[in-house]
């Protein structure tokens, strides 16, 4: 008789952790969308300064910071467990292909559309989220982030990254939004509808909002 | 060859046993009737193949009415062929053209090894059964049916579970080769009825543990299993899997030293 110890190391339980991170992300993804879309008031940056300002530096939100980069490294870490337990458990690949069928591609591609989202994520970082922090470590003062975005953003190159970036994030979010409440186990005929079109409409809307701010500043719009 | 008979080009997994590497091997079959079953079809080859000298196609089958869950096949990238709810055996000739390529592949996952040609062991379905595929019930007479209320939605949900044929189209399916349908189907018949309760937590509890153990891949919610189930099993049953076993781990206890659990 096996015991509930295998709590830690049964396929469920990565699921759910799976899909409580990428909930708790998404929640990230919202706060991130909303105060950089301050950019699109175009009062040359002030009302985002000021919001972005406050989440570099209030306290509480930095130790909230330590937990958002711990849920990211849970998602990561165990989803990389769950994509090579999922490829050894099928040894020889088919030879005709018919899967289109019966699911979506994108369904079938989490762990490499999180590998994109991941490379776009070291990239991302390296433009603003290090340089800043290292500067308020070194000087105690933040950066121009807004004058670094307009400085990045005027690259074509860099623009079509964080664009493709975005799009493959919907991709991620248009199956990962609805799959985290199936493996939580909340699957129910009256509720299934709201989570099937909050997630499709919200894969859609936050990477385009993300999309938007470097399309936008390349093209001179945000001044 | 009369009207509407066809002429196809066979790809199929040739296999000797376990231990050998297998290949696709291509066959032709001439003046095929539209009304025939994909297995009868496959009989005609095998009677070619042994006028020929050559060894026969190996392929599981049973009762040819779509419902002991036996044969299997993964015909054009799909298990149990074109078409939905319904398996091999009732998968008719007419579903393709003349001059067709047809692709045949037995079930890939590694908890289903290949034993021959298109045949492969699904007995890791069975030791999943076997942990915990069961009720505890007092012998002797039978007691009044009415005696237990089952609210009419309970038992037709418990009843469109109990459906699944164990067929491992399932597993076919899916891009991890997870079993979780299957599984859930199993664990969710028994855990709607009031029958089911006594071993309801360590019944989520054992069955998981040994799907994992035969080394099926986890759920990715593709939908694929359910897209695919000749029965028509819902991944409803995988979310009541998710939480029967999420609720089992948290609170089942463990069983004391001498108390006569082991």
């Amino acid at each position: 008789m096996s015991s509930n110890k295998g709590l830690f190391k049964s396929s469920i339980t990565k699921k759910i952790v799976m899909g409580l991170t990428g909930l708790f992300l998404i929640t990230f993804l919202i706060v991130h969308a909303g105060v950089n879309a301050l950019i699109f008031l175009n009062d040359g940056g002030q009302a985002f300064l000021k919001g972005a300002s406050f989440m570099g530096t209030n306290p509480l939100i930095r130790i909230f910071e330590i937990v958002l980069v711990l849920g990211l490294l849970l998602h990561i870490i165990d989803g990389i467990i769950i994509t090579r337990h999922n490829k050894m458990a099928r040894p020889i690949a088919y030879y005709g292909k018919g899967a289109s069928a019966n699911s979506t591609w994108y369904s079938r591609s989490m762990g490499i559309l999180g590998l994109l989202i991941l490379l776009f994520l070291i990239i991302h970082s390296a433009h603003f989220w290090i340089p800043n922090r290292y500067a308020q470590f070194t000087t105690g003062h933040e950066i121009d982030l807004f004058g670094r975005m307009k400085f990045i953003f005027s690259h074509a190159w860099i623009v079509g990254i964080y664009v493709g970036a975005c799009i493959a994030l919907s991709w991620h979010l248009m199956h990962g939004f609805k799959s985290a409440f199936q493996s939580l186990g909340l699957n129910h005929s009256k509720y299934n509808p709201i989570i099937k079109t909050v997630g499709f409409a919200f894969s859609i809307v936050c990477p385009l909002v993300f999309a938007m701010m470097p399309i936008s500043m390349y093209f001179g719009l945000i001044q | 060859m009369s009207s509407g008979n066809m002429n196809l080009t066979l790809k199929i997994w040739r296999q000797k046993n376990v231990s050998t590497a297998g290949k696709m091997v291509s066959y032709q079959v001439t003046d095929i009737s539209p009304d025939m079953s994909f297995l009868e079809m496959l009989d005609v080859l095998n009677e070619q193949l042994i006028q020929k000298n050559e060894e026969p196609i190996a392929f599981d089958h049973d009762c040819r009415e779509g419902i002991c869950g036996m044969c299997s096949l993964y015909i054009n990238g799909r298990p149990h062929g074109p078409g939905s709810g319904i398996t091999t055996c009732q998968l008719h000739m007419r579903s393709f053209k003349d001059g067709d390529t047809i692709i045949i592949e037995p079930w890939r996952a590694k908890a289903f090894p290949v034993i021959k040609d298109l045949v492969v062991d699904r007995s890791a379905f069975d030791r999943i059964i076997a942990k915990g595929g069961f009720i505890s019930v007092n012998t002797g007479s039978a007691q009044d049916a009415n005696n237990l209320p089952i609210p009419k939605h309970d038992a037709d949900e418990a009843f469109n579970s109990a459906a699944c044929i164990g067929c491992g189209a399932c597993v076919a399916a899916c891009v991890n080769s997870s079993a979780m349908l299957f599984v859930s189907a199993k664990v969710s018949q028994l855990s709607l009825l009031p029958q089911g309760q006594p071993e309801r937590k360590q019944r989520a509890l054992d069955m998981v543990h040994q799907m994992d153990v035969e080394g099926f891949g986890s759920c990715s919610n593709t939908g694929a299993c359910e897209a695919e189930c000749p029965k028509g099993i819902s991944i409803e049953n995988i979310a009541r899997l998710n939480r029967e076993y999420l609720i089992a781990s948290l609170t089942e206890k463990e069983p004391k030293k001498g108390s006569g659990d082991n």
